[in-house]
């Protein structure tokens, strides 16, 4: 019995550890990368050579130095992005999903289903018709262009609606006949009491944020505005000269969010599954 | 409320006070929603309306559009493109269920095994895909997939005398190498969604079903398999939204047009429309399609599901 328990356990932690290894694979091809001269990369395609006569550090320096330290800038722009767009959807999304789980009021079914269907369609399909009125409103290559639109997202106030509706109302009814007026209730008592539900959603909103792609690359025009991610791919275009810090800025990019997860994990894992248990 | 002699010689102060609270209980709930039913008038109503204009127009400035009634949806119907974006998104979708359910399922029975050593450690490891931008994933797999004999995969079958193979330029390669990033990104997070749910099990579901004599087999069809339903609900129908609304993967392979369109999706063509051929009405149209088409497989998800619940 001994002897079988230790084989199952073998062969378990064995497939698993196949299946971690491969996962782990691209990011060592990125790692690599990122101390290869570039024409090696764009001549032979990535490739597991380890020539450490070829391998150096200098893609990381010239994060700095290519471009006026163009990188830099667009490091800048994913932060500032990052940052103001999280506490914003944090706020927003925190008050909504209160206000829909803890108040019977007259159009609550209505909203909460509009959040249902909001949930159901990619808002990509109208890409077009914001970029529109992004252009209308003067909003283009601004920040505010970036981060207003997304500033609500149905999932965000899914999760703090189911967070809330766990809540009991007895806490609001107490603060009530102890004369607490209705903001005070949800910003001193319900906030306090939702600190996980903020946790999984920082985390999920600013890694959101970080590696948005399409619609910063729709709004934001010139160089000096790109976001991290943008302004890699533009860097390989034939107009672009900044072949060299594609994946030495890739790995700066990953760094900060692979931190952040390994000092959060409860928090990850609570924010991604979720939709999972509850939806 | 109270019956004290203090508070009824106060009565009138006293209800005028109650009175503005209960007002304020009313008024609150709308102001806490209020920043939703902005954003959602301005964000979302607005341009879906616009949008069904515009897919109505010819747009040749932003703000230049002359109607031109059905010729847009005419020219919809008739575009191979669009076709092929749609088969492109079936078939991309169609890959990433039938591997991202099972595999990740078996996964997660696997992790869940009581003599499974060093699950945190996996857990975090299978988490780091779905961490990184899908831009520089895709990134790293392109150069992988390199068409020179050096590159990653080439220089694989290279020990098998294959290739070199041309990836990114033949449809069913290019739909490979589509599907194999989606893998790798999406596999240990459905796995941590089936764990999730494996763990929600009741464990006397299974003892109960050991005394009755039942096999591995039985109590994994019986007992695992419908416990598990929600979860592959849930993520069939993010495959799905993820699948159907590509982009980050084809654009970063290909840019907005590829060769023979092997990675045109929905919106890569949207993007393509209106970005290089400058058509926006055209771009609004599809995009009214991209919608139509979304909405028609949710309702068809959620009745083929009721008609299992009936069972």
């Amino acid at each position: 019995m001994k002897t079988r328990k230790r084989i199952s356990s073998i062969i378990t932690t064995v497939v698993l550890a196949i299946v971690g290894f491969l996962i782990l694979i691209p990011f060592w091809f990125l790692l690599i990368s990122s101390f290869k001269n570039s024409a090696d990369i764009f001549g032979q395609g990535l490739n597991i050579h380890l020539d450490f006569s070829k391998m150096s550090f200098s893609n990381y320096g010239k994060l700095f130095t290519n471009n006026d330290g163009i990188f830099l800038t667009w490091f800048k722009n994913s932060a500032l992005i990052t940052i103001v767009q999280t506490v914003a959807v944090l706020a927003f999304c925190s008050m909504v999903g209160y206000g829909l789980a803890q108040y019977r009021f007259k159009g609550r079914n209505f909203i909460f289903m509009l959040v249902l269907i909001m949930l159901m369609v990619p808002g990509d399909i109208l890409l077009i018709p914001m970029y529109k009125l992004m252009t209308n409103l003067g909003l283009m290559d601004t920040f505010a262009g970036v981060i207003l639109p997304g500033i609500i997202p149905p999932a965000t106030v899914f999760f703090f609606r189911q967070y809330a509706i766990g809540i009991p109302h007895d806490f609001a009814e107490a603060a009530r006949i102890d004369g607490a007026g209705e903001f005070r209730i949800f910003f001193q008592i319900y906030a306090p009491m939702m600190k996980p539900a903020f946790g999984a959603m920082t985390i999920m909103t600013s890694m959101g944020a970080w590696n948005s792609f399409l619609w910063p690359l729709i709004v934001m025009r010139s160089d000096e505005n790109l976001v991290i991610p943008a302004g890699l791919l533009t860097s390989m275009t034939p107009y672009g000269n900044n072949y060299d810090i594609v994946f030495s800025g890739s790995m700066m990019s990953i760094i900060p969010i692979i931190l952040l997860f390994l000092f959060n994990q409860r928090s990850f894992i609570s924010g991604m599954t979720i939709g999972g248990v509850k939806g | 409320m109270s019956s004290s002699m203090v508070q009824i010689e106060k009565k009138p102060q006293i209800s005028t006070e109650t009175k503005k609270k209960i007002n304020m209980q009313k008024v609150a709930p709308y102001i806490f929603v209020s920043p939703f039913i902005i954003v959602f008038a301005l964000f979302s109503l607005y341009p879906f309306i616009n949008s069904i204009i515009m897919s109505f127009q010819r747009i040749e400035g932003i703000n230049e559009t002359t109607f031109i009634g059905l010729q847009n949806y005419q020219r919809l119907i008739t575009d191979p493109v669009f076709y092929k974006a749609l088969w492109n998104v079936a078939r991309y979708t169609f890959w990433t269920i039938l591997i991202l359910i099972p595999l990740p399922l078996i996964l997660a029975i696997v992790m869940n095994h009581e003599n499974t050593k060093f699950k945190s450690l996996f857990r975090s490891v299978f988490f780091l895909p779905v961490l990184t931008s899908t831009v520089i994933v895709g990134l790293v797999f392109k150069f992988a997939f390199s068409k020179e004999a050096t590159g990653v995969f080439n220089s694989w079958l290279g020990h098998f005398n294959i290739g070199p193979i041309d990836w990114l330029n033949g449809s069913g390669t290019g739909m490979f190498a589509l599907v194999l990033v989606c893998v790798w990104r999406w596999m240990g997070v459905n796995m941590i969604y089936f764990l999730s749910g494996l763990q929600s099990i009741p464990k006397d579901l299974y003892e109960c079903a050991e005394i009755d004599g039942a096999t591995t087999w039985v109590k994994f069809k019986h007992i695992t398999l419908p416990m598990v339903k929600p979860i592959t609900t849930y993520v069939l129908t993010i495959s799905i939204l993820g699948g159907f609304s590509l982009f980050n993967e084809t654009y970063v392979y290909w840019g907005a047009a590829s060769p023979d369109n092997i990675g045109t999706t929905f919106l890569t063509y949207i993007y393509k429309s209106a970005f290089s051929d400058g058509d926006l009405g055209y771009a609004c149209t599809l995009g009214v399609a991209m919608f139509v088409i979304v909405v028609v497989i949710n309702l068809i998800q959620v009745s083929v599901r009721g008609l299992f619940k009936e069972d």
